[in-house]
């Protein structure tokens, strides 16, 4: 049972999702409620358990203080860098964080850092895919935007790991999609890739050229999307009711919730409507409503996807290219939606832009391409190839706090830059680097990756030692740095002190799956979930048998629902999947006349809520068990 | 404290002859041409690399065509389902490939990359440079071409103006049109110093014909102009940086 499923991951500020290549054709895997987008947001209900996704938005809005949204934001990030952060959004910053710490949210009373929360996520996403399978999943490929930096990566990656996934690669965001319509397409040309989300943006320009996805260009912003038109909105409303009410719901975060809900569905009607009415009801019982058309709305945000013009530029102008000399835009991400943004991207590249694709899953399945790939390819991706670029320039600090760029950016990774560093006083045993990231002159104004000492360099007078540091940024974009010292052909003891992010032992104190268990965890999780499937329907039974239904059926019937029921309240309390699973599809099969007598009385809908989920079986990229099983009230 | 150029090591490619490490049989450069696996790293110079001469001129439509073909076999997503040794040497591999590619693809970096292995030192003419000397007071390694040194203390007189202009908040038209038209006269000089690049490049490739290689005083001649052209060149740039930056500040 050992057939090595590599899935694809789009952990998304808003939305995330997990796909794989079923034969030649990338698709996304659902979720328990059948959906597949999983919302990106993180709840702990009422016993401390973790609840993500659809379920988790509802306790958004019931208990804010123990549910969290937009996590990506804070991810690779230090506290002095999120202040902007923490004025818009509901983050809660744990009270006890130590300098230095990496940032930690609380929820209820419980703290998590950034990676932890986006692990939860992944973890719901592998399930989901385990479900699907009806195998363990332990590999994937993740995307991240374009844009982000090297701690943005890594926590993204420590992410994976806590969450139980060896990530064999982090790939860029539009890079993928630029994959999955490519897969579709087989032409050789320019492409654009236009990704507007919920928190990012990135803009990347590739060169297509018989299955080679060269990356010529990438810019972007890792604080620009949709959530920044939600903000706006939600502000205008608090200050209406402040103004006209002399409340300030500020601090309700409930009431905040309510309020981002109903500005977010206004949006989104927007994007196909001429106008909305905004209507929500206050805490008091009042109800605020407002008309918007669209061309009010459309002026309110110019400022914002106005941020996407300057990234634009620069990319068209680091590829050295016009815009007339662009092939095809690609639009990624659903803030790409906007009419308003559509007419943008189409000013600014001077063509209509490809809309074929479903914004919000072509990434997912971009990544699910690109899992193929590293899986030794197939049919369909032969001949397929990614180079991508890093998006940042790589520098070094020398004296007078200045930058020295050593990797610039835009460079086909893997990219690597030497350095040689000698001793300024004689007997100098350490050498102490600083490596940095970014566009600015200055070291103070870019970020700062981490700090490195070389140590242990053999006693010699000063000048005399030559240490070679070789930088060099992965196939993820992420740095690695090695060192030697050449005389004495001693390799130099490196120690790193990331600036940003967790350290090898605290990711292993995280780890939500150990690797070694998933095979067994799966199998347990399997059993659970059986449990609770079989539990549904025995419910669902005892319903029946209370129904009008129940007396039309024959005493041979009745008897034998009554044997294979009480087979499966025996098997519900072992620990054999498959004898549960046996016995669940045994009274399934047992209690049809059951259900469809009762559809036919029309006396309840509870077995046929079942039936159908049974129709659906056969549909779709054929799951032995696609989604949980109804709800049976 | 730092040098700015990576070295990668010895040149020219060594010519010894490697089976592969998987299959024994003999082997292409960076991959094995009977079974495809890659091989450990040689440390070899950029155009050894791409199995080049140390040449200025070449095609690069050619080097492009090799980088791609190259890439199908070097690069980690390719390689991922090999061994941990395959993997780091995957990894090694391609990025030298892409350091390589990058370097020789822009005629002025091959020109700089080649001077370099040549032992040559470039003046420090980067931005970097020029902050760092701003930040600690020391002089830059920079020297103002002589028969540049007339106007290009006339034009610092006038971004002085035009600086002290701005921040008054007062504007000269005729002050902005005179540093305009010195600009477009600098970018005239620094094309025109392209083609006396070009004619180094000529000669250089023309040595490395001849085979005479060994010709330490002829060879020191064309590199040790080449470095002149380019410490001009980037004297001009960096002044036409300085004037925009004033201009638009
Ligand atoms: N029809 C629409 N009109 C306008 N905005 C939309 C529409 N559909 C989705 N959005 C917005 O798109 C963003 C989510 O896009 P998505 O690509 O899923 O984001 P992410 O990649 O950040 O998870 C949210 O801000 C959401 O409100
Ligand atoms: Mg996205």
């Amino acid at each position: 049972m050992s057939s090595d499923h590599i899935v694809g991951i789009d952990l998304g500020t808003t939305n995330s999702l997990v796909a794989f290549m079923q034969g030649e054709t990338p698709v996304v895997i659902p979720g328990e409620d059948g959906s597949n987008l999983v919302p990106s947001v993180v709840a702990l209900d009422a016993g401390n358990q973790p609840v993500i996704g659809n379920a988790a938005r509802n306790l958004l809005i019931e208990t804010p203080e123990r549910a969290v949204y937009s996590i990506k934001r804070l991810m690779g990030r230090g506290v002095e860098d999120i202040q902007e952060e923490l004025k818009l959004f509901p983050f809660r910053v744990a009270e006890d964080l130590q300098p230095g710490e990496v940032l930690r949210i609380r929820l209820g009373d419980k703290t998590f850092t950034p990676p932890e929360i986006s692990a939860l996520i992944l973890r719901q996403l592998k399930r989901n895919a385990e479900r699907y399978f009806g195998e363990a999943v332990t590999k994937a490929v993740i995307t991240v935007p374009a844009y982000f930096n090297d701690a943005q990566r890594q926590a993204t990656k420590d992410a994976g790991r806590i969450a139980g996934l060896e990530v064999l690669r982090l790939v860029n965001e539009p890079t993928a999609a630029s994959l999955a319509y490519g897969l579709d397409k087989k032409q050789n040309g320019i492409v654009a890739v236009y990704d507007l989300g919920g928190g990012t943006f990135d803009i990347s320009i590739l060169k297509l050229h018989d299955g080679i996805f060269e990356v010529i260009a990438t810019n972007g912003d890792t604080h620009l999307g949709g959530d920044d038109i939600d903000n706006l909105l939600i502000t205008i409303a608090l200050d209406d009711i402040r103004g006209d009410l002399g409340i300030d719901l500020r601090r309700n975060a409930e009431a905040v919730q309510a309020i981002r809900k109903a500005v977010i569905d206004a949006k989104i009607a927007l994007s196909a409507q001429p106008s909305v009415k905004l209507d929500f009801e206050l805490p008091g019982g009042k109800r605020y409503q407002r008309e918007i058309t669209r061309e009010q709305f459309e002026q309110l945000i110019q400022p914002i996807i106005d941020r996407t013009v300057g990234p634009c530029k620069q990319a068209l102008k680091d590829a050295n290219l016009k815009p007339e000399q662009i092939d095809e835009v690609v639009l990624v991400g659903g803030s790409t939606r906007i009419p308003k943004v559509r007419a943008l991207v189409k000013e600014m590249f001077r063509r209509e832009p490809h809309t074929d694709l479903n914004p919000d899953e072509v990434v997912a399945l971009g990544a699910a391409v690109q899992a193929v790939i590293l899986g030794g390819g197939s049919q369909a991706t032969q001949n397929m190839l990614l180079l991508d670029v890093t998006p940042l320039s790589l520098g070094i600090e020398v004296a007078g706090g200045v930058t020295d760029k050593i990797i610039l950016r835009n460079s086909t990774i893997p990219a690597s830059a030497t350095q040689f560093y000698t001793t300024q006083i004689d007997g100098q045993a350490n050498v102490a680097i600083h490596v940095l990231q970014g566009e600015r002159e200055l070291a103070k104004d870019c970020r700062s990756l981490a700090r490195f000492d070389l140590k242990g360099i053999p006693p010699m007078a000063a000048g005399i030692p030559r240490v070679e540091v070789k930088f060099l940024i992965d196939a993820n974009g992420i740095l690695n740095v090695s060192a030697r010292e050449q005389r004495s052909g001693k390799q130099a003891d490196i120690q790193v002190q990331p600036s940003y992010g967790l350290t090898d032992e605290q990711v292993e104190g995280m780890i939500l799956d150990s690797f070694d268990n998933a095979e067994e965890d799966f199998r347990r999780r399997q059993v659970i979930e059986a449990r609770n499937e079989a539990a549904t329907i025995l419910a669902a039974l005892d319903k029946g048998k209370k129904s009008v239904a129940w007396a039309e059926l024959t005493s041979d019937e009745k008897k034998q629902i009554a044997r294979m029921e009480k087979v499966l309240v025996a098997a519900k309390d072992e620990d054999d999947y498959q004898a549960i699973r046996q016995a669940i599809d045994a009274l399934n099969q047992g209690t049809m006349r059951l259900a469809e007598l009762m559809m036919d009385t029309a006396v309840s809908s509870a077995l046929k809520g079942k039936k159908m989920d049974e129709t659906d079986l056969g549909e779709g990229p054929t799951p032995p068990h696609p989604m949980a099983p109804p709800e049976f009230q | 404290m730092t040098e700015s150029l990576a070295t990668i090591g010895t040149r020219p490619l060594p010519e010894e002859t490697h089976s592969c490490w998987s299959c024994g049989s003999m082997r292409a450069a960076h991959f094995c041409e009977s079974c495809g696996k890659v091989q450990p790293p040689q440390p070899v110079d950029y155009f050894a690399f791409f199995g080049l001469p140390p040449k200025l001129n070449l095609d690069v439509a050619t080097l492009e065509k090799d980088f791609y073909e190259l890439s199908r076999r070097l690069h980690p997503d390719l390689n991922a389902r090999g061994g941990s040794r395959v993997q780091e040497w995957s990894l090694e591999q391609s990025s030298m490939l892409n350091d390589a590619y990058r370097t020789l693809r822009d005629p002025i970096k091959r020109t700089e990359y080649l001077l370099h292995l040549e032992g040559m030192e470039l003046e420090e003419q980067s931005k970097s440079a020029t902050e760092q000397a701003r930040a600690t007071g020391e002089v830059k390694k920079q020297i103002v071409p002589p028969d540049l040194l007339e106007e290009v203390f006339e034009l610092n007189m006038q971004l002085e103006e035009l600086r002290t202009q701005k921040k008054m908040g007062e504007d000269d038209p005729a002050l902005i049109e005179e540093i305009g038209k010195q600009k477009l006269a600098l970018e005239e000089k620094h094309e025109a110093l392209l083609d006396e690049l070009k004619a180094g490049w000529k000669a250089w490739d023309a040595l490395i014909d001849r085979g005479s290689a060994a010709n330490a005083v002829e060879r020191a001649q064309i590199t040790g102009q080449m470095v002149d052209v380019l410490n001009r060149r980037n004297y001009i740039r960096n002044l036409v940086r300085d004037v925009n930056e004033a201009l638009e500040s």
